[in-house]
């Protein structure tokens, strides 16, 4: 008997595993690039209309209406494709720092434990403070919080990457290529990168969900995006100041989008990891 | 049952000791030094958009020390250190150390009883889902994880006032001393009744990590020889799951339990902020929002050192509960 | 003598997920058949690693979700359906296990010799048998408290084999009994084992040394790539000549009294389609290439080879 995700279960059992692993991934993408290019296209100004202010969800207004008159849908889906972006971006950069940092790992013996001292000083602090704390460093904003969420996401991938340059460092044909007179530099290159590159694509999207959620948290305790922008954590902290009044949907909606998106972008994770090492899907 | 070996174990904490030392005063410098260089002024922070005078802001200036060179300032911070304090928080003009100690300790208390709620819950659930591998229990307990890991903290807290405080009632938007009570005649069910809503909010980030954690080393335990053998000696299922399952599991549960307070404490920075309850977490984004550097720097010492003891307890029960670590004499 | 057990065309196959998630069906048994009496210790001799365990394991019903098993196994004449399985093992049928690794790590070996007790009183009643058994192998009482990570090889293998018999079962199933042993040891073993058939029990015995199935079994199945191609008794493995099929004759041929004739080739891993034995015989037909040979009766003697299939035919 085999096990598969709850999600690709029933609707295609037509199919075999590796078809529905990649149509399951096909689908999420399709769906994440949908809204990343809708938001993308929507204009960040939007129009003000006091006359129709804090309405409740509508067939014109999904969402409802803000304090504004804005449309809480729009906003949501500007802010969706703000937060895939910065996520993008903070994922791609502490991808680089990790495969950077697990090769100077690899150097020697002294680097290495410089390296694993540094994970430690990074797990040592707690994920938000840190992110807080290299935000004001950076004057916080939209390239604060971003690299705030890329230095302190690198830990992992590291650990991975290191473990696994490791592996391949004293395997037989390293240590052939060291007799035969290569330098460390061209080893990393021509042996170790191709091998990791796959490890280095999947931790970039594994870090992904992590980076938007950090995002959207930080932001809404005041150490992100400015309050002009329209950020999912700006809109959740906004909404704060009528909860009381009973306006649910400012709230419940902008959370439940970065919820969803959040949990595509896993899903996605999920299914590439289970393409590249199979090991998971014999349990 | 669990032998002690002194000497070893002093040698140990020893070790651990100089360890924390040396993070703390590598944290400390910089965090320092980032918080120095950056570009936002603390000043124009704190009024925001009010608008006041060249004298008062020279007095300002001055309060916030940001008249002086960067060179000044590290001496200044490096004397106040020397003489053993964490100098004087700029907003709530006390010592750092006593608004650490009031608020700290309202925040312990609520961290505490969410960290309990959920190594119960969360083993709970792991172990039925585990031990129940592939059924449809096991497959709903899996997807609320799923989906409960990939929500922001702070949200959950937002729906939990949304329904609990505003539609249905039951408990107050915000605040966890009623209004116009000193906190200290607050009654302990008055706390008790504050305390629920924010402690589930932060338990339930913690269960979905312990549960999947704990429903996969209970997996790989069904996996393992023993269990099989133990099968086939005829043992009733939930007999084995309790005598060797969870006799297997129970240790690293406890230890990843003590592992997460790194998650703990930034989950405790969003609830309280959500819940508005006085505690560390609130202090920590007042002290950045309006840049009271020593407060800052302070809750990032008391942070990393509440980290570093959680992780020292994972070690020990390792060393120390582990029979088959225990018996190692050599480091 | 009654027969205990009886397994017929037994096979076991393993469904698989490799890389890029297609599908692999792995067929780890084919065809086995094979049958213990009481007072009769049978060995099941193949290489390490082909999958010889997994018989043990059908037998007492712990096979993992991904397998998918066809064939008979009888237990004194009743099929050994999933229910009888786990009504008798443990009590009728016991395993001895491989290593130390079938010891919980975390539980003192002397309970765990006791096992699952309804209430303190069977455990108590439990724990003076345990302490019988564990002076009988000169386990003293200081052992009753260790881990299994602090027993020596030869401990381990008297612990292993105390969990089997505090139930007094009639049919023991041991798998691979002797690796990683020294020769005293081993020796005990065999000792101990030999003594379980002297009070009647009968003793399927699983291994890949030559030497211990030798001196230990009445008959001997050779395992070869997932079949059975022969069942003799000990007496005709003294002599290259007596055992009939080409791979027998080459492994006692191997033997270092018979001088390491060593045999070339290697067992096909892929499913094939004639006799898993052609690459490598000497006495091949032409027929052997695409037609698989059946486990026959020839002379009392259990053969799976087309030149004794003919010859029976013809007598």
């Amino acid at each position: 008997m085999s096990e598969m995700p709850w999600y690709n279960r029933g609707l295609f059992s037509s199919l075999n595993l590796r078809q529905k692993t990649l149509l399951t991934i096909a689908i999420t993408g399709l769906v994440l690039a949908i809204i990343f290019i809708c938001g993308y296209m929507i204009d960040a100004n939007l129009p003000t209309n006091f006359a129709i202010k804090m309405k409740p969800p509508s067939f014109e207004h999904p969402f409802g209406t803000d304090w504004m008159g804005r449309d809480m849908f729009i906003r949501t889906l500007k802010g969706l494709s703000l937060s895939i972006m910065i996520g993008l971006a903070a994922s791609i950069i502490s991808s680089i720092i990790a495969t950077i940092l697990a090769f100077v790992a690899s150097v020697n013996k002294y680097c290495d434990s410089f390296i694993s001292w540094l994970i430690d000083l990074f797990a040592s602090v707690p994920h938000i403070l840190l992110i807080m704390m290299i935000s004001i460093g950076l004057g916080k904003g939209a390239f604060g919080v971003m690299m705030a969420v890329a230095f302190t996401h690198w830990v992992n991938l590291t650990r991975v990457l290191r473990a696994e340059v490791l592996q391949i460092n004293t395997s037989e044909y390293v240590a052939l290529s060291k007799r035969f007179g290569k330098n460390k530099l061209w080893i990393a290159k021509e042996h170790i990168l191709p091998l990791v590159l796959s490890q280095i694509f999947v931790g970039t999207l594994l870090v992904f969900p992590h980076a938007i959620m950090h995002e959207s948290s930080v932001t809404f305790l005041g150490f992100g995006l400015s309050p002009h922008e329209p950020a999912i954590g700006i809109i959740l902290s906004e909404s704060m100041s009528y909860l009381a009044m009973g306006a649910w949907w400012l709230a419940f909606f902008p959370g439940a989008a970065l919820l969803i998106v959040v949990l595509l972008f896993d899903i996605i994770g999920d299914n590439l990891k289970r393409l590249v090492d199979p090991s998971q899907a014999n349990d | 049952m669990v032998k002690i070996n002194n000497k070893k174990l002093a040698k140990f904490l020893g070790f651990k000791a100089i360890r924390l030392l040396i993070l703390l005063i590598v944290i400390a410098a910089i965090s320092f030094i980032m918080i120095q260089l950056s570009p936002i002024d603390p000043v124009k922070a704190y009024l925001g958009q009010r608008i006041v005078s060249q004298e008062q802001l020279a007095i300002m200036g001055e309060y916030w020390g940001t008249n002086l060179s960067l060179g000044e300032r590290v001496m200044g911070w490096l004397q106040t250190l020397a003489s053993g304090s964490m100098g004087f928080s700029l907003i709530y003009r006390v010592p750092v150390t006593e608004v650490i100690m009031q608020k700290f300790t309202a925040s312990f208390t609520l961290m505490i009883v969410s960290w309990i709620i959920s190594a119960v819950v969360g083993f709970g659930l792991g172990v039925i889902a585990g031990a129940k591998e592939g059924t449809w229990i096991d497959k709903a307990i899996k997807t609320y994880c799923y989906i409960l890991q990939s929500t922001p903290t702070f949200w959950i807290g937002l729906v939990f006032l949304m329904v609990f405080s505003v539609y249905l009632g039951w408990f107050p938007i915000g605040l966890s001393v009623p209004i116009g009570q000193l906190s200290d005649t607050v009654t302990f069910w008055q706390w008790l009744y504050r305390l629920i809503l924010p402690a589930i909010t932060l338990s339930i980030v913690g269960i979905a990590s312990l549960t999947m954690y704990t429903r996969d080393k209970l997996i790989s335990v069904k996996k393992s020889d023993y269990f099989l053998f133990a099968q086939a000696r005829g043992e009733s299922f939930w007999g084995i799951i309790k005598n060797h399952g969870i006799r297997n599991i129970l240790l690293p549960a406890i230890t990843i339990q003590f592992l997460s307070f790194n998650e703990l404490f930034g989950g405790t920075i969003l609830v309280e902020q959500v819940f508005a309850y006085p505690g560390i977490g609130q202090a920590t984004v007042a002290a950045g929002l309006r840049s009271d550097v020593p407060l800052l720097l302070g809750i990032v010492i008391i942070s990393a050192i509440f980290v570093f003891m959680g992780n020292l307890i994972a070690d020990l029960i390792y060393k120390y509960v582990d029979p088959r670590l225990r018996g190692d004499d050599d480091e | 003598m009654a027969k205990l057990l009886e397994v017929n065309n037994l096979s076991i196959s393993f469904t698989q997920y490799v890389q890029g998630l297609n599908r692999h069906d792995l067929k780890v048994i084919s065809d086995l058949t094979i049958d213990v009496a009481e007072s009769e210790i049978v060995a099941i001799l193949g290489s390490s690693g082909s999958g010889k365990s997994l018989l043990a394991h059908s037998i007492l019903g712990i096979l993992p979700y991904n397998s998918h098993v066809e064939g008979e196994i009888k237990y004194r004449g009743n099929v050994l359906n999933q229910e009888l399985k786990e009504k008798l093992r443990g009590n009728e049928i016991c395993l001895i296990p491989q290593s130390v690794n079938f010891l919980d790590p975390l539980m003192k070996v002397s309970e765990q010799a006791i096992g699952e007790c309804k209430d303190e009183k069977e455990h108590a009643e439990k724990k003076i048998k345990q302490r019988e058994i564990f002076a009988k192998y000169g386990l003293d009482e200081s052992v009753d408290d260790l881990y299994p990570f602090e027993l020596s090889g030869g401990m381990a293998r008297k612990v292993l084999l105390s969990t089997a018999l505090i139930e007094d079962p009639n049919l023991l199933i041991a798998d691979e009994p002797t690796p990683g042993l020294d020769k005293k040891s081993v020796d005990e073993t065999i000792e101990d084992i030999k003594n379980l058939k002297e009070n009647g029990k009968g003793v399927l015995l699983i291994t890949h040394e030559i030497d211990v199935a030798l001196k230990t079994a009445d008959r001997i199945a050779i395992f070869y790539s997932g079949y059975v191609i022969e069942i003799n008794t000990v007496e005709n493995f003294k002599n290259a000549d007596n055992v009939l099929h080409p791979y027998t004759k080459a492994l006692i041929n191997s033997l270092p009294k018979n001088g390491f004739k060593l045999t070339e080739g290697v067992q096909p891993l892929d499913v094939v389609d004639g006799c898993p034995y052609y690459e490598n015989c000497p006495i091949r037909l032409d027929k052997c290439e695409n037609n698989k040979p059946k486990l026959v009766d020839h002379n009392g003697v259990m053969i799976r080879c087309f030149n004794f299939e003919e010859a029976s035919d013809e007598s």
